[in-house]
Order: C-alpha cells, then sequence, then structure tokens
C-alpha cells in the first residue's frame, strides 16, 4: 500500500534554530532516507520551497486569479512529502514518527487511491 | 523487444538456465544477474538471427561466460588469478532442470523474505521478467524495484539459504509460501482495471503460466490444483467484470456470455479433480464456490445453497473476515437479507474488518435487498469515503446515489 507522508513544520521557528540543531535535524532524515533507499520502501519525495514563495490561485466566473502567500508564518505548514510504500500502516505511522517535524510540528499519513477494482 | 514467441520461450527457460548455473557455481546473486543478462542478450540476438538449435545451451554458455568475465575482472582486481580456474564450469549440466524450478520457487518465497522482495525475486528470478517490466507492473520506481530485488539476494547470500529443497517436515508451509506469492501476483493483475493497467493484467497471465508449472512439477497436490482452478475460473470473468470506464461490474449484473467458456471448463475439470481426490484445502474451496458461480447460466440460477455450504467449510478450516462477509451474502441470497445482516453483526468487533470499506458495502447491498434505501444509501456512502481504489470509489457513490 502506498502513502503520502505530508510533513508539516513551520518556516519561521526553523530559522531560529541554531546551524549545529538544523544540522543534526538534516542528519535524523538523511539516516531514515537511507534506510527507506535500502529497504525499498521509498517511492519518492519532494521538500517545498518557503512558504512565501506560494501563489493561490482561484477561479471565479471563469475569470483566474492568482495572489501571493498565505503568509501565516506562525502556523504550521505543508514543507513536503514523502511517498513511501509499506507493508502495512503501523509501519508508514513509524516512519512517520521517526522525521524529527513530528516531535515539533506534526506529519500526516494518508493512504494514496489506487485504480485496482474488486479482488478475486 | 523479441516477438511474443520468443519471450514465451526465454520466460520459460529462465528458471532452468539458472538452476543450472547456481548448481554449478553456487553464488545465487551473481548467476541470477549472468542469467537476465543472457535472455536480455538473445532477445536482441534472436529476432535477427533465429532461434539456436539449443536454446537452453546457447543461455547457458553466455551466461556462464559473462559469470567468468566477472570473475577474471573480481580477481585481476584483488591479484588472484586462481579464483576464476577454480571457478571454470565443470562441464556438461547434469538435467534435473524440472526440480530446479520448483527449488527456485521455494528459495524466492522464503520466509526470510518480505513479500514485497519475494514477489519481485519470483517473478524476475522464476518469472524471466525485467526489473523494468516488474517495477512497470507494480507502479513503483524501477530504482525501487531494484533495490527490493538486490535486498532479497543480499538476504539469501547472508542468512545462507540453501539452494536445495525444503526439508520434508517444512515442505507443506514453505509450499503455502509459495503459493501466496502466485496468488498475490495474480491478485495484483486481476485488480487493474483498465487503460494505463493494462500492462498490470499481465500478471495474471504470468501467474496463471507459474502456477501450470508448479501443478505440472506437483501434480497430486490439491491446493495447487485449486489455486490454478481459482486463478482460472476467477480471469474466466474478465472480459465482463468492468465497464468501458474500469468501473467495476458486479457479478450479478455482468453480461454472462462474455465469460471464457474454455477457461471455465478447465477451471471447472481441474478443481472437480482436485476435490475427489486430494485433502480438502481453501484454494480448492474458493475455486469450487467460483465454479458454482460460472456454471450458473443467470445470476438469478445460482446454487446458493451450495455457495451457502461451500463458505460454511471454508470458514470452518480457514476463518477470516472476508470470508465471514461472502458467506452472510451467499445467506442472505437463501435465507433474506436480514438473516445476512445478523451474521454480519459481530464483524464490528473485529478491529481487522470493522472501519473496513468492504463490510460497509456489503451492508449497503444487504439493505438494498431488504428495501430500506435510507440506511443502504448511508454504507454505500460510508464504503465510498473508506476505499482506496477508485473505480470502486465511483461505483459506491453511483450505488448510492440511484438510491438518493
Amino acid at each position: 500500500m502506498k502513502y503520502m507522508l505530508l510533513i508539516y513544520n513551520n518556516a519561521a521557528a526553523i530559522e531560529a534554530m541554531t546551524e549545529e540543531e538544523r544540522n543534526a535535524t538534516f542528519g535524523e532524515v538523511d539516516v531514515i532516507m537511507k534506510e527507506l533507499t535500502d529497504s525499498g520502501e521509498l517511492v519518492g519525495g519532494e521538500a517545498l520551497a518557503d512558504p512565501s514563495n506560494t501563489k493561490t490561485v482561484r477561479v471565479r466566473d471563469g475569470v483566474p486569479a492568482a495572489t501571493d502567500g498565505p503568509y501565516a508564518e506562525s502556523k504550521e505548514q505543508l514543507a513536503g512529502y514523502l511517498m513511501v510504500e509499506t507493508e502495512t500502516p503501523e509501519r508508514a505511522v513509524e516512519i512517520a514518527a521517526r522525521w524529527p517535524d513530528a516531535r515539533y510540528w506534526a506529519m500526516e499519513v494518508r493512504p494514496v487511491m489506487n485504480t485496482a477494482g474488486l479482488e478475486m | 523487444m523479441p516477438d511474443g514467441r520468443i519471450e514465451d520461450l526465454l520466460r520459460g527457460l529462465a528458471p532452468q538456465v539458472l538452476g543450472v548455473l547456481v548448481r554449478r557455481h553456487g553464488q545465487f546473486d551473481a548467476c541470477e544477474d549472468a542469467m537476465q543478462e543472457a535472455l536480455l542478450a538473445a532477445a536482441l540476438q534472436w529476432p535477427g538471427e533465429g532461434i539456436p538449435e539449443s536454446p537452453r545451451a546457447w543461455l547457458i554458455t553466455v551466461a556462464t561466460r559473462r559469470l567468468t568475465d566477472q570473475w577474471r575482472s573480481e580477481s585481476a582486481r584483488r591479484g588472484r588469478e586462481d579464483v576464476a580456474a577454480a571457478q571454470e564450469p565443470p562441464g556438461v549440466p547434469v538435467a534435473a532442470a524440472e526440480d530446479d524450478t520448483l527449488t527456485l520457487l521455494f528459495l524466492c518465497c522464503h520466509p526470510a523474505l518480505s513479500p514485497p522482495s519475494q514477489i519481485a525475486l519470483t517473478l524476475r528470478a522464476v518469472g524471466g521478467l525485467t526489473t523494468a517490466e516488474i517495477a512497470h507492473a507494480f507502479l513503483a520506481p524501477e530504482a525501487t524495484m531494484a533495490q527490493r530485488i538486490s535486498r532479497a539476494k543480499q538476504k539469501i547470500k547472508s542468512s545462507n539459504i540453501p539452494f536445495a529443497l525444503p526439508p520434508d517436515a517444512e515442505r507443506a508451509q514453505r509450499l503455502g509460501a509459495v503459493l501466496h506469492v502466485l496468488y498475490l501476483v495474480f491478485n495484483e493483475g486481476y485488480t487493474a482495471t483498465s487503460g494505463a493497467d493494462l500492462q498490470r493484467a499481465d500478471l495474471t497471465r504470468e501467474a496463471i503460466r507459474l502456477t501450470r508449472e508448479v501443478r505440472r512439477l506437483l501434480p497430486a497436490d490439491g491446493e495447487v490444483a485449486g489455486l490454478l482452478a481459482l486463478m482460472l475460473l476467477t480471469d474466466a470473468r474478465r472480459p465482463a467484470r468492468t465497464d468501458a470506464d474500469g468501473t467495476p461490474i458486479p457479478l450479478a449484473e455482468q453480461d454472462r456470455t462474455r465469460w471464457s467458456r474454455r477457461d471455465i471448463r478447465e477451471g471447472v475439470a481441474i478443481v472437480t479433480e482436485a476435490l475427489a481426490g486430494a485433502p480438502l484445502g481453501p484454494y480448492q474451496l474458493q475455486a469450487a464456490i467460483a465454479a458454482v458461480h460460472d456454471e450458473a447460466p443467470s445470476a438469478g440460477e445460482t446454487d446458493w445453497p451450495q455457495i451457502v455450504a461451500l463458505y460454511g467449510l471454508l470458514e470452518r478450516i480457514a476463518p477470516n473476515p472476508m470470508v465471514t462477509l461472502n458467506h452472510a451474502v451467499a445467506v442472505a441470497m437463501v435465507d433474506g437479507p436480514r438473516a445476512g445482516l445478523d451474521l454480519l453483526a459481530p464483524l464490528d468487533a473485529d478491529a481487522r474488518v470493522a472501519d473496513h470499506h468492504r463490510l460497509a458495502a456489503v451492508r449497503g447491498h444487504l439493505h438494498e435487498l431488504a428495501g430500506d434505501h435510507a440506511a443502504a444509501r448511508d454504507q454505500y456512502l460510508r464504503a465510498a469515503r473508506r476505499t482506496t481504489s477508485r473505480p470502486e470509489q465511483r461505483y459506491l457513490d453511483a450505488r448510492a446515489d440511484r438510491l438518493r
């Protein structure tokens, strides 16, 4: 089963970390990524640029409008995702629990829809 | 790509060639790589140059050359020429190619490997598929699939898993693992619905081919026969099981004239023979149930009392909540929807299935049969929210919509 692990954090709080703290966090992430690559569970993943680069797009009455932001600097924002394929949902939760952002902010574990029909 | 005939020939020869290499040289991982390279060389050369007189010997020769080249370059690096000399092939292979296929299956489905690794390795080493083909079929990146295969090979190496048939005491259990892997491969292909998924459907063909091979090697085993019959009787409905958009069509509404009569005849014959001789097992019972459905001229003429009896037996020898679900549907067809709903009630306390979309979908169906459209709609919508399959979600939403 494929799961998307959504990584939530707060960009301002990460900026406030010392370089040492940031490096320690990246080190933890490297360890998990290596483990998931070796185990064949990693399907993909990307980090998202800082929320200040965000554009919000809405179409009203057929007219598209793109606005900058939102910049909710005090809030948790989606910072990236990880796609894994695990044997059990428990394993996906375990991976999420080890991701450093889970300690300060949150990780969301979402099953990915597939195109399978009924089993035999 | 080779034409179909060459491809079929290569897939059939793959485990035989690999078996010979492993028995001669040991080192399953290196032999498997060499076998893949030989298959690739054949796929490139044979369409132009023609199929060699002895295709198997050709593949063994090419693979052995790859192996010795690899060992020579390794030993040159290490400055130890004696390694290559010691590993020169010792002459003509002994036969026993058929046992090799079975031994390979047991090795690839070894319980020390995780199920995804068992599946990937079986398809590569026994099925002769490339990593790219397996990755494509399972909708995974090639690097992910390559990693699963190499991890499985490392595990075989580091655990010193021998290239030998399991001891008699473990044999039944180990065969169970092999059959389960073949079942999973079949299901992965069978649940593929349409369009971009069509290549996944090749997995059902591959699973049937490999199960046929196991049956040829173990003709007296009732569960091997049962699994092959179950696959054939299930696959027979493929042409009728989805509409043009890939939305599933329930059994009762399928156009039965589109079912494959040939597959049904073969599946029925195999399961009938197994039930008459071998000890009863879950695959045989599931095949028997599929046979009753497949032989009914219309949904209304289905022999439901027989299906109830078969599910009753299945619940006794292999209890599991999905069996209970299907049993409840069959009971509803004999004793009415309320009787079916009563059987479902205990499942709310079973964590494996309480929140599963199939429980809600079956409840929706039984409430609809009972004429309670509001309750049916609630359950269909609940099932639609819970499922992770998009075609199934479309189907369940449509079902709920009809009862609005």
